[in-house]
């Protein structure tokens, strides 16, 4: 289980971005964490990585603290990150970073496998280098695919839906559901999406850098649609537009 | 054949005790072992050291092989090899170079290759450099490759620079008649206080010819290296050339493309990127379980592979 404790954390001039927050992420549940651009979201999640040290609080996995773990040693202990924007590499190809993600050789199923759950035909893609040539929605879903092949315990995806098609992104929620599913380890996925916000287990809102709600789905998302919909038509428009 | 030449010879020319098919083995400036095939004559050239190699025209499929070492300090071995390719011919040349000295002098292997490739021949030339050895005396290796391409005939020049080569300086020079294609992929790693330098001339001289010259370079510790290249397209034609290098420690790295175009349809491109690994390729990789150190030694493993 995933818990944070008063986690906070500051820019190196002294802007606080993460302020305080408090929250425990039940094993194999599908956690949304949403909340509007710039609230602190992504920081959130890198700081759980461990590709950020926060300023002040305590991070748990699986009752350790690993708040002093670096990114590679906090890896090693299962927990995994799908970067917002995927990273290029000159020279590995996508097989070789599935490999790495997964620990070792990986025959053509298991690649095939990998990708499909992304929307990918495996023929096409695995022995490409993961560089400039691939399109964002290519690199984005090979992104997610290196985290699906390491089968975590902990595995983040940062708006795993931008920058990739309407069918991929079925293909996406589907994945998820799959996993939350088999049971295996627990997903924490940033998004503004409303369908994956209507699969999640638990949601947590952010904003300004603090926990504004959190609880069940049934009993956040109501309230957050709602507040969504009358920031969007404060004087009630939409109803009469339609 | 002693120890040092049988490893020099397993890491650049993928030797395991005999080659299948044509060859000649150049050590400390002899021969130490040749061999020709029904369609690729060696003979020793005439008035200068080093060889020719005749390929038969409609060769497919086979490999010549002509490594070449220098085995301890104090040599400085100087070759010419010329490559006549027939009409049609489709082989594979492995002309890899290791030099090893233990000793204080320098050691040195000067290899001044010509290609000239009849029409609509294809050559995959694959050349590895290695320096061995703990002496202090330089490991130099200073490759001259001279290109003739007649019609629709294609050459592709995969060269890697492994390591532990002091010094270096690579020439290549090149002429392309019509449709002819000049493929070159260029990968070397510096260290230490090495110095690696490559320079490219290629005229475009016939209509629809082609030239790629991609180079990927890695400078670590101390080391520098200097990459200059200049495309002359005289017709219609295509000319792409990209450096791309890694620094780490305090290598350096000079970049100096050229292209001359002296045709309205002449369409020539360079690019060209110096910089040390990117923070986030090494996050990512870290987030698969890789340690820093792992991942660096991955990202340049993958960018010279």
């Amino acid at each position: 289980m995933l818990k944070l404790e008063h986690l906070a954390w500051e820019l190196p001039g002294g802007e606080e971005i993460i302020r305080d927050i408090d929250f425990s992420a039940p094993d194999g549940k599908l956690i949304v964490v949403t909340g509007p651009n710039g609230g602190g979201k992504t920081s959130l999640a890198k700081l759980v990585a461990g590709l950020e040290t926060p300023s002040a609080g305590k991070i748990w996995f699986d009752g350790e603290d690993i708040t002093g773990l670096d990114v590679t040693e906090r890896a090693k202990k299962g927990i995994a990150y799908a970067f917002q924007q995927p990273v290029r590499f000159k020279g590995l190809t996508v097989r070789d970073l599935l490999e790495l993600a997964a620990g070792g050789s990986l025959g053509e199923d298991a690649l095939c496998g990998l990708l499909s759950k992304v929307g990918l035909c495996a023929n096409e893609y695995i022995d490409r280098e993961m560089n400039a040539s691939l399109s964002g929605g290519e690199s984005k879903r090979i992104e997610i695919a290196t985290v699906l092949a390491r089968r975590a315990r902990l595995s983040i995806f940062d708006e795993p839906e931008a920058g990739i098609d309407l069918w991929s992104f079925s293909r996406l929620v589907e994945t998820f559901q799959d996993l939350r599913a088999q049971g295996t380890g627990t997903l924490m996925v940033i998004s503004h999406q409303e369908r994956i916000l209507s699969i999640a287990d638990e949601i947590i809102v952010i904003a300004d850098g603090r926990v504004r709600s959190a609880g069940p789905r049934e009993e956040v998302l109501p309230t957050l649609l709602s507040n969504e919909r009358a920031a969007r038509c404060p004087l009630g428009k939409e109803d009469s537009a339609v | 054949m002693n120890k040092i030449t049988e490893e020099l010879l397993r890491v650049v020319s993928d030797f395991k005790g005999a080659f299948d098919g044509a060859f000649n083995i150049r050590v400390d400036g002899e021969c130490a072992g040749r061999q020709s095939s029904k369609n690729i004559r060696i003979e020793s050239k005439k008035g200068l050291p080093g060889l020719e190699i005749h390929i038969a025209p409609g060769t497919k499929g086979e490999k010549v092989y002509i490594p070449a070492c220098v085995t301890h300090s104090n040599i400085d071995d100087l070759v010419y090899n010329d490559f006549y390719v027939g009409e049609g011919a489709d082989v594979t040349i492995v002309a890899g170079c290791g030099v090893h000295s233990d000793g204080e002098e320098e050691a040195r292997h000067n290899g001044i290759h010509r290609f000239f490739l009849e029409k609509g021949a294809h050559v995959l030339y694959e050349e590895k450099h290695l320096g061995t050895g703990s002496g202090s005396g330089a490991r130099r290796i200073d490759p001259v490759t001279d290109v003739h391409l007649a019609e629709d005939s294609s050459l592709e020049m995969d060269t890697v620079q492994l390591g532990g080569v002091d010094n270096t300086f690579r020439k290549t020079t090149g002429t392309l008649a019509a449709r002819a294609r000049l493929l070159v992929r260029e990968r070397i790693m510096t260290d230490g206080e090495d110095v690696a330098k490559t320079d490219f001339e290629v005229t475009l001289e016939g209509e629809d010819s082609g030239v790629d010259l991609v180079s990927r370079s890695v400078a670590k510790g101390r080391s520098h290296q200097e990459f200059r290249s200049n495309i002359r397209g005289l017709c219609r034609c295509t000319g792409h050339s990209e450096c791309d290098a890694i620094l780490s420690g305090n290598g350096t790295v000079v970049a100096q493309p050229a292209l001359e175009a002296a045709d309205l349809d002449a369409s020539l491109i360079h690019e060209a990127a110096i910089g040390k690994i990117a923070g986030e390729q090494l996050l990512k990789l870290q987030t698969l379980g890789l340690t820093r150190e792992e991942a660096e030694e991955r990202i340049i493993a993958g960018f010279l592979r």
